[in-house]
This record gives C-alpha cells, sequence and structure tokens, in this order.
C-alpha cells in the first residue's frame, strides 16, 4: 500500500501536461476577474481586485513564466467583468508588468519582502490609475479617498495570495 | 533568492529577438488599451459588444448565486430582530392598530380621488412599468457603481429606463445587452438626478458620491435649506424619472452642500422594476390617435 502523501509526488518518467503548466496560471487569473460575478451589490469599491492579485503573485513567484505582453489579455478580461472602461487594466497591467521586468533587472538579491513592496507599488499604481480612467470616462469626481480602503486590504492581502499561488504552483509542476 | 537568469538571453540571437519582440507587443498593446481608454472618453458605451459573451455566460451563474445567497445581505437584521423581540411586538402590534384607522381613511380619499379625476375627465393610465427583475451583480472592485440587472433588450429595457423598487430609486439604465443589463446606481459618482424636498418642493440636484451616500445642493439661492431628516423625492424634471419617487433621506448638512443616504439599498431589495423614462411614459401616443384635444391633457399629467 502506498502512503497517501506519496500519490503526488513527481515518478520518474512522468511529466504533467502542458495544459496544466501553462494554463493553471492563466485560468486562476482569468478566475480572480471573474470574482465580480459574485452576486454582491457593492456599494462602494470593497472587493480587492483578485485578477490583479493572482497576477502580480504568479509574475513574482515565478519570472519566467509570463512576458509581459500577457497584461493585454489578462486585463482586457478583467475590463470586461468589472465595470472599468475597457483598455484601462489592459494599459495599467502592461505597463506593471514592464514596471517589474525593470526593477528585477536592476535588483540583485530580493526575497519576500521585496516582492510585497513591487506588488504594493504595482498595486497602488493600479488601482489608482483605474480610478483615474473612471474619472475622465465619465465618472464624475471620483476621489483617491474612495479607494483608499481597497487599496490597504489589497496589499494585505498579497502574501496570502501569494501563498495560494504556490500551493497551486506545487500541485502544477508535479505529474 | 538571487536575480533570475531567464530574463538575460545571453549571445543567443533567437532569444534576444524574442524578448525584443515580446516588449514590443507589450508596448504595443499597451499603447492600444490606452486608446481604447481614450475613445472611452468620448463614448463611454462604445465598447458595450465586446462585454456580451461575458455577460451571457455569467449571468445564469450570478442569477444562481443570487438565489442560493438571498437573504444573506439581512442576517444582521434577522438577528437583531430576535434581541428585545417580546416588547417589539407588543409595540408594533399598537402601531398595526394605530395605522388599521389610517389605512381606512387613505382607501376612502383614493376613492374620492379617482371619483374627482372621472369628474375632470383625466385619465390616469399608468403604464410606464416595463417589467420586474433582480440586481444579480456589481463592479464591486471598480470605482463606478454599476449593478448588472437580470433583463435586457430582448426583454424590452433600453438605455436611459429608471430602475426602481419599492422604497425607492435605485437607478437608470446603462447599458444594454440581449438578456441581461447594466444599471447606473443612484450612488455613482456621475449619476445626478433632479429631486425636491416632499413638503415644500425645494428643487435640488442629487449627485452620488461612489460610497453608499449622494450630496445634495439645492438650487435655491441663499443658505443651505436642508436639515438632517429631510426626505427628497424626484421631482421629473428632466424627463427621466416619474415625480414623487422617494429618492433619499438627509443626514448630514455641511457648507452648501448636503450629504443624504438612498432609501433603497440595492444589496437589500429582492426585485427592481424598469420603468419607461417619464419623457416616453407621458407622451406616448394612446390606442387612439392622438390629438390635439389630448394634449393639454397630457401637459397637464406631466406637472409634478
Amino acid at each position: 500500500m502506498i502512503d497517501p502523501h506519496l500519490y503526488h509526488v513527481p515518478r520518474l518518467g512522468r511529466h504533467p501536461s502542458r495544459l496544466r503548466l501553462a494554463g493553471t496560471p492563466i485560468i486562476t487569473v482569468l478566475l480572480g476577474s471573474c470574482l465580480t460575478a459574485l452576486p454582491i451589490i457593492a456599494q462602494s469599491p470593497v472587493l480587492p481586485p483578485f485578477g490583479l492579485l493572482l497576477m502580480l503573485a504568479w509574475r513574482l513567484l515565478r519570472a519566467d513564466l509570463w512576458r509581459a505582453w500577457i497584461g493585454l489579455p489578462l486585463g482586457l478580461f478583467d475590463d470586461v467583468m468589472s465595470g472599468q472602461p475597457i483598455g484601462s487594466a489592459m494599459f495599467l497591467w502592461t505597463v506593471a508588468l514592464i514596471g517589474i521586468d525593470t526593477i528585477e533587472h536592476r535588483m540583485v538579491w530580493r526575497s519576500y519582502r521585496q516582492d510585497w513592496l513591487i506588488a504594493t507599488l504595482a498595486i497602488v499604481f493600479c488601482i489608482s490609475g483605474g480610478l483615474f480612467f473612471a474619472r475622465i470616462t465619465g465618472g464624475g469626481n471620483v476621489t483617491l479617498f474612495l479607494v483608499a480602503p481597497q487599496m490597504v486590504w489589497t496589499v494585505l492581502l498579497f502574501p496570502f495570495i501569494v501563498r495560494q499561488c504556490a500551493r497551486i504552483d506545487r500541485w502544477r509542476v508535479m505529474a | 533568492m538571487a536575480r533570475p537568469a531567464s530574463r538575460r538571453p545571453g549571445i543567443n540571437r533567437k532569444a534576444q529577438y524574442s524578448l525584443f519582440a515580446s516588449y514590443v507587443v507589450a508596448v504595443t498593446g499597451a499603447a492600444i488599451g490606452l486608446l481604447l481608454v481614450v475613445v472611452a472618453i468620448f463614448d463611454p458605451t462604445g465598447f458595450a459588444a465586446i462585454r456580451i459573451a461575458t455577460s451571457e455566460v455569467s449571468r445564469p451563474v450570478s442569477n444562481a448565486l443570487k438565489g442560493m445567497v438571498s437573504g444573506v445581505g439581512s442576517v444582521d437584521e434577522v438577528l437583531a430582530a430576535y434581541w428585545r423581540a417580546g416588547s417589539q411586538n407588543v409595540a408594533l402590534r399598537r402601531q398595526v392598530e394605530a395605522d388599521r384607522n389610517r389605512i381606512i381613511e387613505a382607501k376612502g380619499v383614493a376613492q374620492e380621488n379617482v371619483r374627482l379625476k372621472k369628474l375632470l375627465k383625466l385619465v390616469d393610465a399608468d403604464a410606464s412599468e416595463v417589467l420586474t427583475a433582480r440586481l444579480i451583480a456589481s463592479s464591486a472592485t471598480s470605482a463606478r457603481r454599476f449593478a448588472r440587472l437580470n433583463a435586457g433588450r430582448w426583454q424590452g429595457v433600453r438605455p436611459g429606463m429608471p430602475v426602481r423598487a419599492p422604497e425607492g430609486l435605485i437607478g437608470r439604465i446603462h447599458i444594454t445587452m440581449p438578456n441581461s443589463a447594466e444599471v447606473l446606481l443612484l450612488t455613482d459618482t456621475s449619476n445626478i438626478v433632479p429631486v425636491r424636498r416632499a413638503n415644500d418642493s425645494i428643487p435640488a440636484i442629487s449627485t452620488g458620491l461612489g460610497d453608499g451616500s449622494v450630496e445634495v445642493r439645492a438650487l435655491t439661492a441663499g443658505r443651505n435649506p436642508f436639515k438632517p431628516g429631510d426626505l427628497l423625492v424626484t421631482s421629473g424634471i428632466g424627463g427621466v424619472y416619474q415625480p414623487n419617487i422617494p429618492v433619499a433621506v438627509v443626514v448630514r448638512a455641511q457648507g452648501e452642500i448636503a450629504y443624504a443616504v438612498p432609501l433603497a439599498n440595492p444589496a437589500r431589495v429582492d426585485a427592481v422594476v424598469v420603468e419607461r423614462a417619464f419623457e416616453d411614459a407621458v407622451t406616448r401616443p394612446g390606442p387612439a390617435a392622438p390629438n390635439v384635444a389630448d394634449e393639454p391633457v397630457a401637459s397637464n399629467v406631466a406637472q409634478p
């Protein structure tokens, strides 16, 4: 009898399928964007942008997984699901990914805390950028004060999301 | 953790070109995204067609989930009701007895109203209601306040139609899709509703604040006439909303602005009613061809 814990241990000669390797991160990010389909009628921007969080988590966990252009399709899907004007997350997410690439070139040693700092910068950039786009596309006088709580708990949620991504990642690469 | 090596392609020409091409694609795509936003400045509902596919897929999911969790939003109310249930029961029973007499009086007044209207030959055909539907999701991550309605173009919903609940105004239709529609909620920062104070008809403008409340600016000269507790109803000016739909209650007056809380909470209401835009409902030709004699009647109804 095999120990049930050993079912998911990689064995010689077995490899995870390409779909699992490449598709899992993308599907989790899309599902994160889909959370706005939950039946919550929010009176203020309360829900953290889970699509963005998951994308940042995957990017910082696995630097070689995606090129910067992945922000375009993922951002487009997020724009369609959220009420933001189309093109907003497309632009912001891609710019954030290019920014992370640049930071990575400069930074020699990077650990969990630096990752969190990078993610914080990206989250603040994307949320305030989204606010600016909502404002110029007929959103009226939206103030930064309105999204400040959302920013705070999105940043605080990042370590948890990275943990979950790491857990999914372990399953992903094991055959 | 040291810097990952994969971003440095070394002297491999193919890898260098591939990395360069990925950046070209990313920057071009980001520019296109920016362009789409710029287009949205001039035409906010322009790319609604892109949302059709996802909205059609997500609508049954949201609808099923809504059916499951309907009532979760009012759990706190239910719990609070158990607290002091006995004394509340007695107080409510007394109030019901007191209200019964008033209802009987009101019925008498309503009948008299109908009779007087008949005398005046005022036909008050209220055919403004289009349908009843439910709010199934919302833009919870965005700074804009949209809710998704479980009915769309195929059910007769059109952009600009007002949406209300029994408690009060919810908003108006922003974008329609085949089977769903986006409702611009009353609290959205771009939703401006002409209102008046219920007891003395002081006109005002209500603008959403995006955080579940609205700000109210009086259209009269002089100091801010509003004080906490004032009830605001739609005035019917502008031709979108029917007059006398309850909108909000003023909670705070500060300088020239009064802050008010909407009476209908979109998260609590069970079903919402989509109505015809007030202008259409009033000027819509009836079964008989509209003639000159009908015109004064129509304009009479239009006045709040």
